[in-house]
C-alpha cells in the first residue's frame, strides 16, 4: 500500500486537486450555474502563492490563505456583475474572465513597468511563467508534506459540501437549481444564494491553484486554458451534479485514466470529450447516478438472495 | 352612522398589465378582507394568472397599486413578498422533482430557520434546532394533509393530487397570510377535491385569507365569501357567490349571449 502510494504520489497529487476542483464547479453547477470561471480563478490562487513564494520568505500557509482570499475579493464584485445572465451566456461571460486571466499573467509585468521605476522587474514572466525551486519534499507519516495540505484541504471541502448539502443551504441551492421562479416564491433571495454559490466555488478553485504551485512547480499562462476549464467541467459532467460524491468520482476516474492508458496521452482532450459526450447521453446523473448504486447493491446482494429461496 | 369597515389585507387597486399592445388586466380593483377566502373566476384568457402572478411580484404591473394589509408590495422582489407573508402555488405544479416530500416542504419554512451559514458549518446548535424544528413543522403539515407516509418519496413521483396537496403544504410552511391558490383541484378527483375544500375550509378557521383561481363552479360557489368574476382583462362582478352566480353578465362571458 505505502509502496503504491510513493511510487503513484504525482497521480495521487493530481487527483487530489482535480477532486477539489471538480468541487469547486459542483457547488456552482448543483445552483444550477454553468459558470466556467474556474480555470481562472485556479491560476490566480497558483499565481498568487507562486509570486508570493518568488518575491518573499513568507511561508506557504499564509500564501494560501492569501490566494483564497484574494479568489473571495474578486469573485464578488465579478460575481454581481454576471450572475444575472443565465445558461450559454453565463458560460461565455465566465470564460471570459477566465481569458482575462490568462492574459494578465502573460503580458502583466508590462502593465508592471509602467508603474514601476525598475524596468528589469519581473513577475509574471510572461509565458515562460514563474518556476519555483524544487525542494525534496519530507516523508511525514507516509505522505510527502507537500500531499498533506492537499489532502487535508480536500477533507475540508468535502466536509463543508456534506455539511451543506444535508442543512438549508443545500437544499435553498438544489430549489435555485430546479426552479428559481418558485424558489423566490417561497422566500429564496436567489440572487444573494447565487452568489453565495459562485464565491465559494471560486474560493475553492483558487485554493486548489495554491496547492497545485508546489506540484507542478512551473506556473506559466499556457496551464490555465480554455481545455482546462473543459477538464473541470468533465470531473463533474462524469460524476455527477446533485451529489458533493459525483465530482469525486469524476476527478478520479478522469485522472487516473490517462496513467492507465498512457498510449492515449496525446489523444487525452478526444477521450475526456468523448467521455463527456457518452455521459451525457447515457448517464445524465453521472457516475453517482444513485439508479447505479441501487443496480450496484442488487448486483452485490444477489447470491444471498439465491441462498434464501 | 356607518361603521368603520376593517382593513382589508389585500387590496388591488387599479391594477393594469400590458404586453406589447395586448391589455392583458385593465383597471381591475377589488379588496380581500382579512380571514376570507376569494374566489377569482373567469374565462381562459380572463387575466386570472396574470393579477395572481403580479400579487406574488413574478410580474411587472403596468399601473395600479397591490397593497397588503396597508403597504405598498407591488415592485417588491417576489422574495420579499414572501417574506411579507404571501404564499402560493402553480397553475402547472412547480415542486422541486428532485427533492423528496419532506424537503420540499421544509423549504416553505426556510425563512423561519435560524442558524446563519457559519453556525450550520459548525454545526452548532442553533442550527442544528433549526433544522428540528423545520423538520417537525413540515412533518406536521404533511400530517395534517394525511402525507406523512410520502414524506421521503421523491416530489416527482407523487400523483398529480398528490403533488397539488404538497405544494400547498410547502407553501403554508412559509406561515403566510395570505395564500394564492391557481387551480389547485385541477387534475383532482370529485374524492380529493371534497377532502381539498374541507382542508381549506379548515384553514379560513386559523385565520387565513385565501385568493384561489378555480374552473370548479361548485367548488368556487361553495367555499367563497367572495366572488370576482374577470374576462378579457376586466373585472365584470363582484360580490357573494349567489349575487355574482346570477349576475348577467357573467352569464353571458360564461355561455356567451343569447343573439
Amino acid at each position: 500500500m505505502l509502496e503504491f502510494v510513493s511510487n503513484n504520489i504525482s497521480t495521487i497529487n493530481f487527483i487530489l486537486i482535480n477532486i477539489a476542483l471538480g468541487l469547486s464547479i459542483y457547488i456552482t453547477l448543483a445552483t444550477g450555474l454553468l459558470s466556467l470561471s474556474n480555470a481562472g480563478f485556479m491560476a490566480i490562487g497558483a499565481y498568487t502563492v507562486a509570486i508570493i513564494s518568488t518575491q518573499s520568505n513568507i511561508p506557504f500557509i499564509v500564501g494560501l490563505m492569501a490566494a483564497i482570499a484574494l479568489g473571495v475579493a474578486l469573485a464578488l464584485p465579478i460575481g454581481m456583475l454576471v450572475l444575472g445572465l443565465r445558461d450559454i451566456y453565463l458560460a461565455i461571460a465566465t470564460l471570459g474572465f477566465g481569458e482575462i486571466v490568462r492574459i494578465i499573467a502573460l503580458n502583466g509585468d508590462k502593465v508592471v513597468h509602467l508603474f514601476s521605476q525598475n524596468k528589469e522587474l519581473i513577475i509574471f514572466n510572461g509565458a515562460e511563467g514563474i518556476t519555483l525551486t524544487y525542494r525534496t519534499p519530507t516523508i511525514m507519516l507516509g505522505l510527502p508534506d507537500t500531499t498533506w495540505p492537499i489532502l487535508i484541504y480536500v477533507i475540508v471541502i468535502v466536509y463543508i459540501l456534506a455539511t451543506l448539502h444535508n442543512s438549508r443551504f443545500g437544499r435553498i441551492l438544489a430549489s435555485i437549481r430546479q426552479d428559481e421562479t418558485a424558489a423566490s416564491t417561497l422566500g429564496v433571495n436567489v440572487v444573494h444564494y447565487k452568489l453565495l454559490a459562485f464565491v465559494l466555488g471560486s474560493a475553492i478553485a483558487a485554493g486548489a491553484g495554491a496547492l497545485s504551485a508546489p506540484i507542478v512547480r512551473v506556473i506559466d499562462p499556457h496551464n490555465y486554458v480554455f481545455s482546462r476549464g473543459v477538464d473541470i467541467l468533465a470531473y463533474a459532467v462524469l460524476g455527477g451534479m446533485t451529489h458533493w460524491v459525483g465530482p469525486i468520482l469524476g476527478a478520479t476516474v478522469l485522472t487516473s485514466l490517462p496513467e492507465a492508458l498512457r498510449f492515449l496521452k496525446d489523444q487525452r482532450d478526444i477521450v475526456n470529450g468523448l467521455i463527456i459526450m457518452l455521459s451525457i447521453i447515457y448517464l445524465p446523473a453521472g457516475l453517482a447516478d444513485p439508479r447505479i448504486w441501487g443496480l450496484f447493491k442488487r448486483l452485490v446482494s444477489f447470491p444471498k438472495r439465491e441462498r434464501v429461496s | 352612522m356607518i361603521p368603520e369597515q376593517p382593513k382589508p389585507l389585500l387590496e388591488i387597486r387599479n391594477v393594469a398589465r400590458v404586453f406589447g399592445g395586448l391589455k392583458a388586466l385593465e383597471n381591475v380593483s377589488f379588496n380581500v378582507p382579512r380571514g376570507a377566502i376569494c374566489g377569482l373566476i373567469g374565462p381562459n384568457g380572463a387575466g386570472k394568472t396574470t393579477l395572481i402572478n403580479m400579487v406574488s411580484g413574478l410580474g411587472p404591473l403596468s399601473e395600479g397599486a397591490i397593497l397588503l394589509d396597508g403597504q405598498l408590495i407591488s415592485g417588491l422582489a417576489p422574495h420579499k413578498i414572501a417574506e411579507r407573508g404571501v404564499g402560493r402555488t402553480f397553475q402547472n405544479i412547480r415542486l422541486f422533482g428532485d427533492l423528496s416530500v419532506l424537503e420540499n416542504v421544509i423549504l416553505g419554512h426556510h425563512l423561519r430557520q435560524r442558524g446563519t451559514l457559519i453556525e450550520t458549518l459548525l454545526r452548532l446548535p442553533r442550527s442544528r434546532s433549526g433544522e428540528r424544528d423545520s423538520r417537525t413543522a413540515a412533518l406536521k403539515l404533511l400530517a395534517i394533509l394525511g402525507m406523512e407516509h410520502l414524506a421521503n418519496v421523491q416530489a416527482r413521483a407523487l400523483s398529480y393530487g398528490d403533488q397539488r396537496r404538497v405544494e400547498i403544504a410547502r407553501a403554508l410552511a412559509l406561515g403566510p397570510s395570505l395564500l394564492l391558490l391557481d387551480e389547485p383541484a385541477a387534475g383532482m378527483n370529485s374524492t380529493e377535491t371534497d377532502g381539498l375544500c374541507e382542508f381549506l375550509l379548515s384553514l379560513r378557521e386559523s385565520s387565513l385569507t385565501i385568493l384561489i383561481i378555480e374552473h370548479d363552479m361548485d367548488m368556487i360557489m361553495r367555499m367563497s365569501d367572495l366572488v370576482v368574476v374577470l374576462n378579457f382583462g376586466l373585472k365584470i362582478a363582484e360580490g357573494p357567490p349567489d349575487f355574482v352566480r346570477n349576475e348577467p353578465h357573467v352569464i353571458e362571458a360564461y355561455l356567451g349571449s343569447e343573439q
